[in-house]
């Protein structure tokens, strides 16, 4: 009844799964991280020594050469997802 | 003086600006849409406002960085033409590239909006020629993410090459931690790039600007850079 939204991957002739996962820098203060690691100790979960928060970015990209996608992956990096003044960013093809 | 104004989507505080604009020079300025790839004939000043461009998403100001009409800013600066960011707009000249360092979340983790105290520490910019230096003034802020960063290398540039143009400070000037509301190291309110030609901060000048309001310290800012426009015309 409900045609398939036109951003849906099936159909496609191939599509590779990718993440990239964006860190702050050692020695960047992370407030955020700070705060959630306080949050974890008030709620009794023992044992966690630091807590740094990041971004997990998951692609989807168009074709099948995993070193195009890796290049693709770096530049979209660079570009936008990571600011590496202060972020390190890790790019993966999972498939 | 001829300004245009930036406008990206989520931008909130650009009137506040434009009036200000006006009412310090006389002129109104051109409100310029971010998706334009030129500024308008004969804009000598450029003002990036604050807000919540792309609603803060990624990065503060990440999105806004890499429109269209960032592309002619560049150029235009880069040719000297005068570039002024507050807040938001202080963020996406980070991003561009156009300042160096970047706007953390602030230490505490909150949102604060009352009103602080800046140290002018350089009188002989086209900034600020309508202040002393070593003065104090008093302006708005409203931010989450002010904390200003930057690698250790580039913070010694900055300091050594004055480029360090407001200090959150106490009432008489001093810098000192507990009036460092977003624990901004060396308590950096605002710098000018290495051409002295681009203002980012991330106080709002534009808002203590009328009598009705309470106070006009912001003013001097804006009738600086009007005089400072006038003399290089």
């Amino acid at each position: 009844m409900f045609p398939a939204p036109a951003s849906d991957s099936y159909g496609k002739s191939q599509v590779m799964k990718a993440r990239v996962t964006v860190t702050l820098k050692t020695g960047i203060l992370d407030p955020q991280g700070k705060a959630i690691e306080g949050a974890l100790r008030s709620l009794g979960v023992e044992g966690v020594a630091s807590v740094r928060q990041g971004k997990v970015f998951d692609i989807e990209i168009e074709g099948g050469d995993p070193k195009k996608a890796e290049a693709l992956l770096k530049e979209a990096a660079d570009k936008l997802l990571a600011n590496t003044v202060i972020e390190n960013y890790r790019v993966e093809v999972v498939g | 003086m001829k300004a245009a104004v930036l406008v990206f989507p989520g931008i909130n505080r650009e009137r506040d600006m434009a009036r200000t604009l006006k009412l310090v020079s006389g002129t109104a300025p051109n409100m310029v849409w971010h998706a334009e790839h030129e500024l308008p004939a004969g804009t000598d000043l450029v003002v990036v406002p604050g807000g919540f461009s792309y609603g803060d998403y990624l990065r503060c100001g990440a999105i806004a960085a890499r429109s269209p009409v960032m592309d002619a800013v560049r150029t235009f600066a880069a040719k000297g033409g005068l570039v002024l960011g507050v807040c938001n707009g202080f963020q996406i000249l980070c991003e561009a590239g156009l300042l160096p360092g970047v706007l953390m979340r602030n230490e505490n983790l909150r949102f604060i909006c009352r009103d602080v105290y800046l140290k002018v520490e350089r009188s002989d910019t086209p900034f600020t020629r309508g202040y002393n230096a070593g003065q104090v003034i008093r302006v708005p802020v409203a931010h989450g993410e002010g904390n200003y960063i930057a690698d250790g290398e580039t913070i010694a540039r900055l300091e050594g090459e004055g480029r360090v143009i407001f200090r959150y400070a106490s009432p008489d000037g001093m810098i000192d931690p507990n009036w460092n509301h977003n624990g901004a190291i060396n308590a950096i309110a605002g710098i000018i790039s290495e051409r002295g030609n681009v203002l980012g901060m991330m106080p709002h000048p534009e808002n203590h600007v009328e009598e009705a309001i309470g106070r006009t310290d912001g003013r001097g800012l804006f009738a600086g850079i009007a005089e400072a426009l006038e003399k290089a015309a």
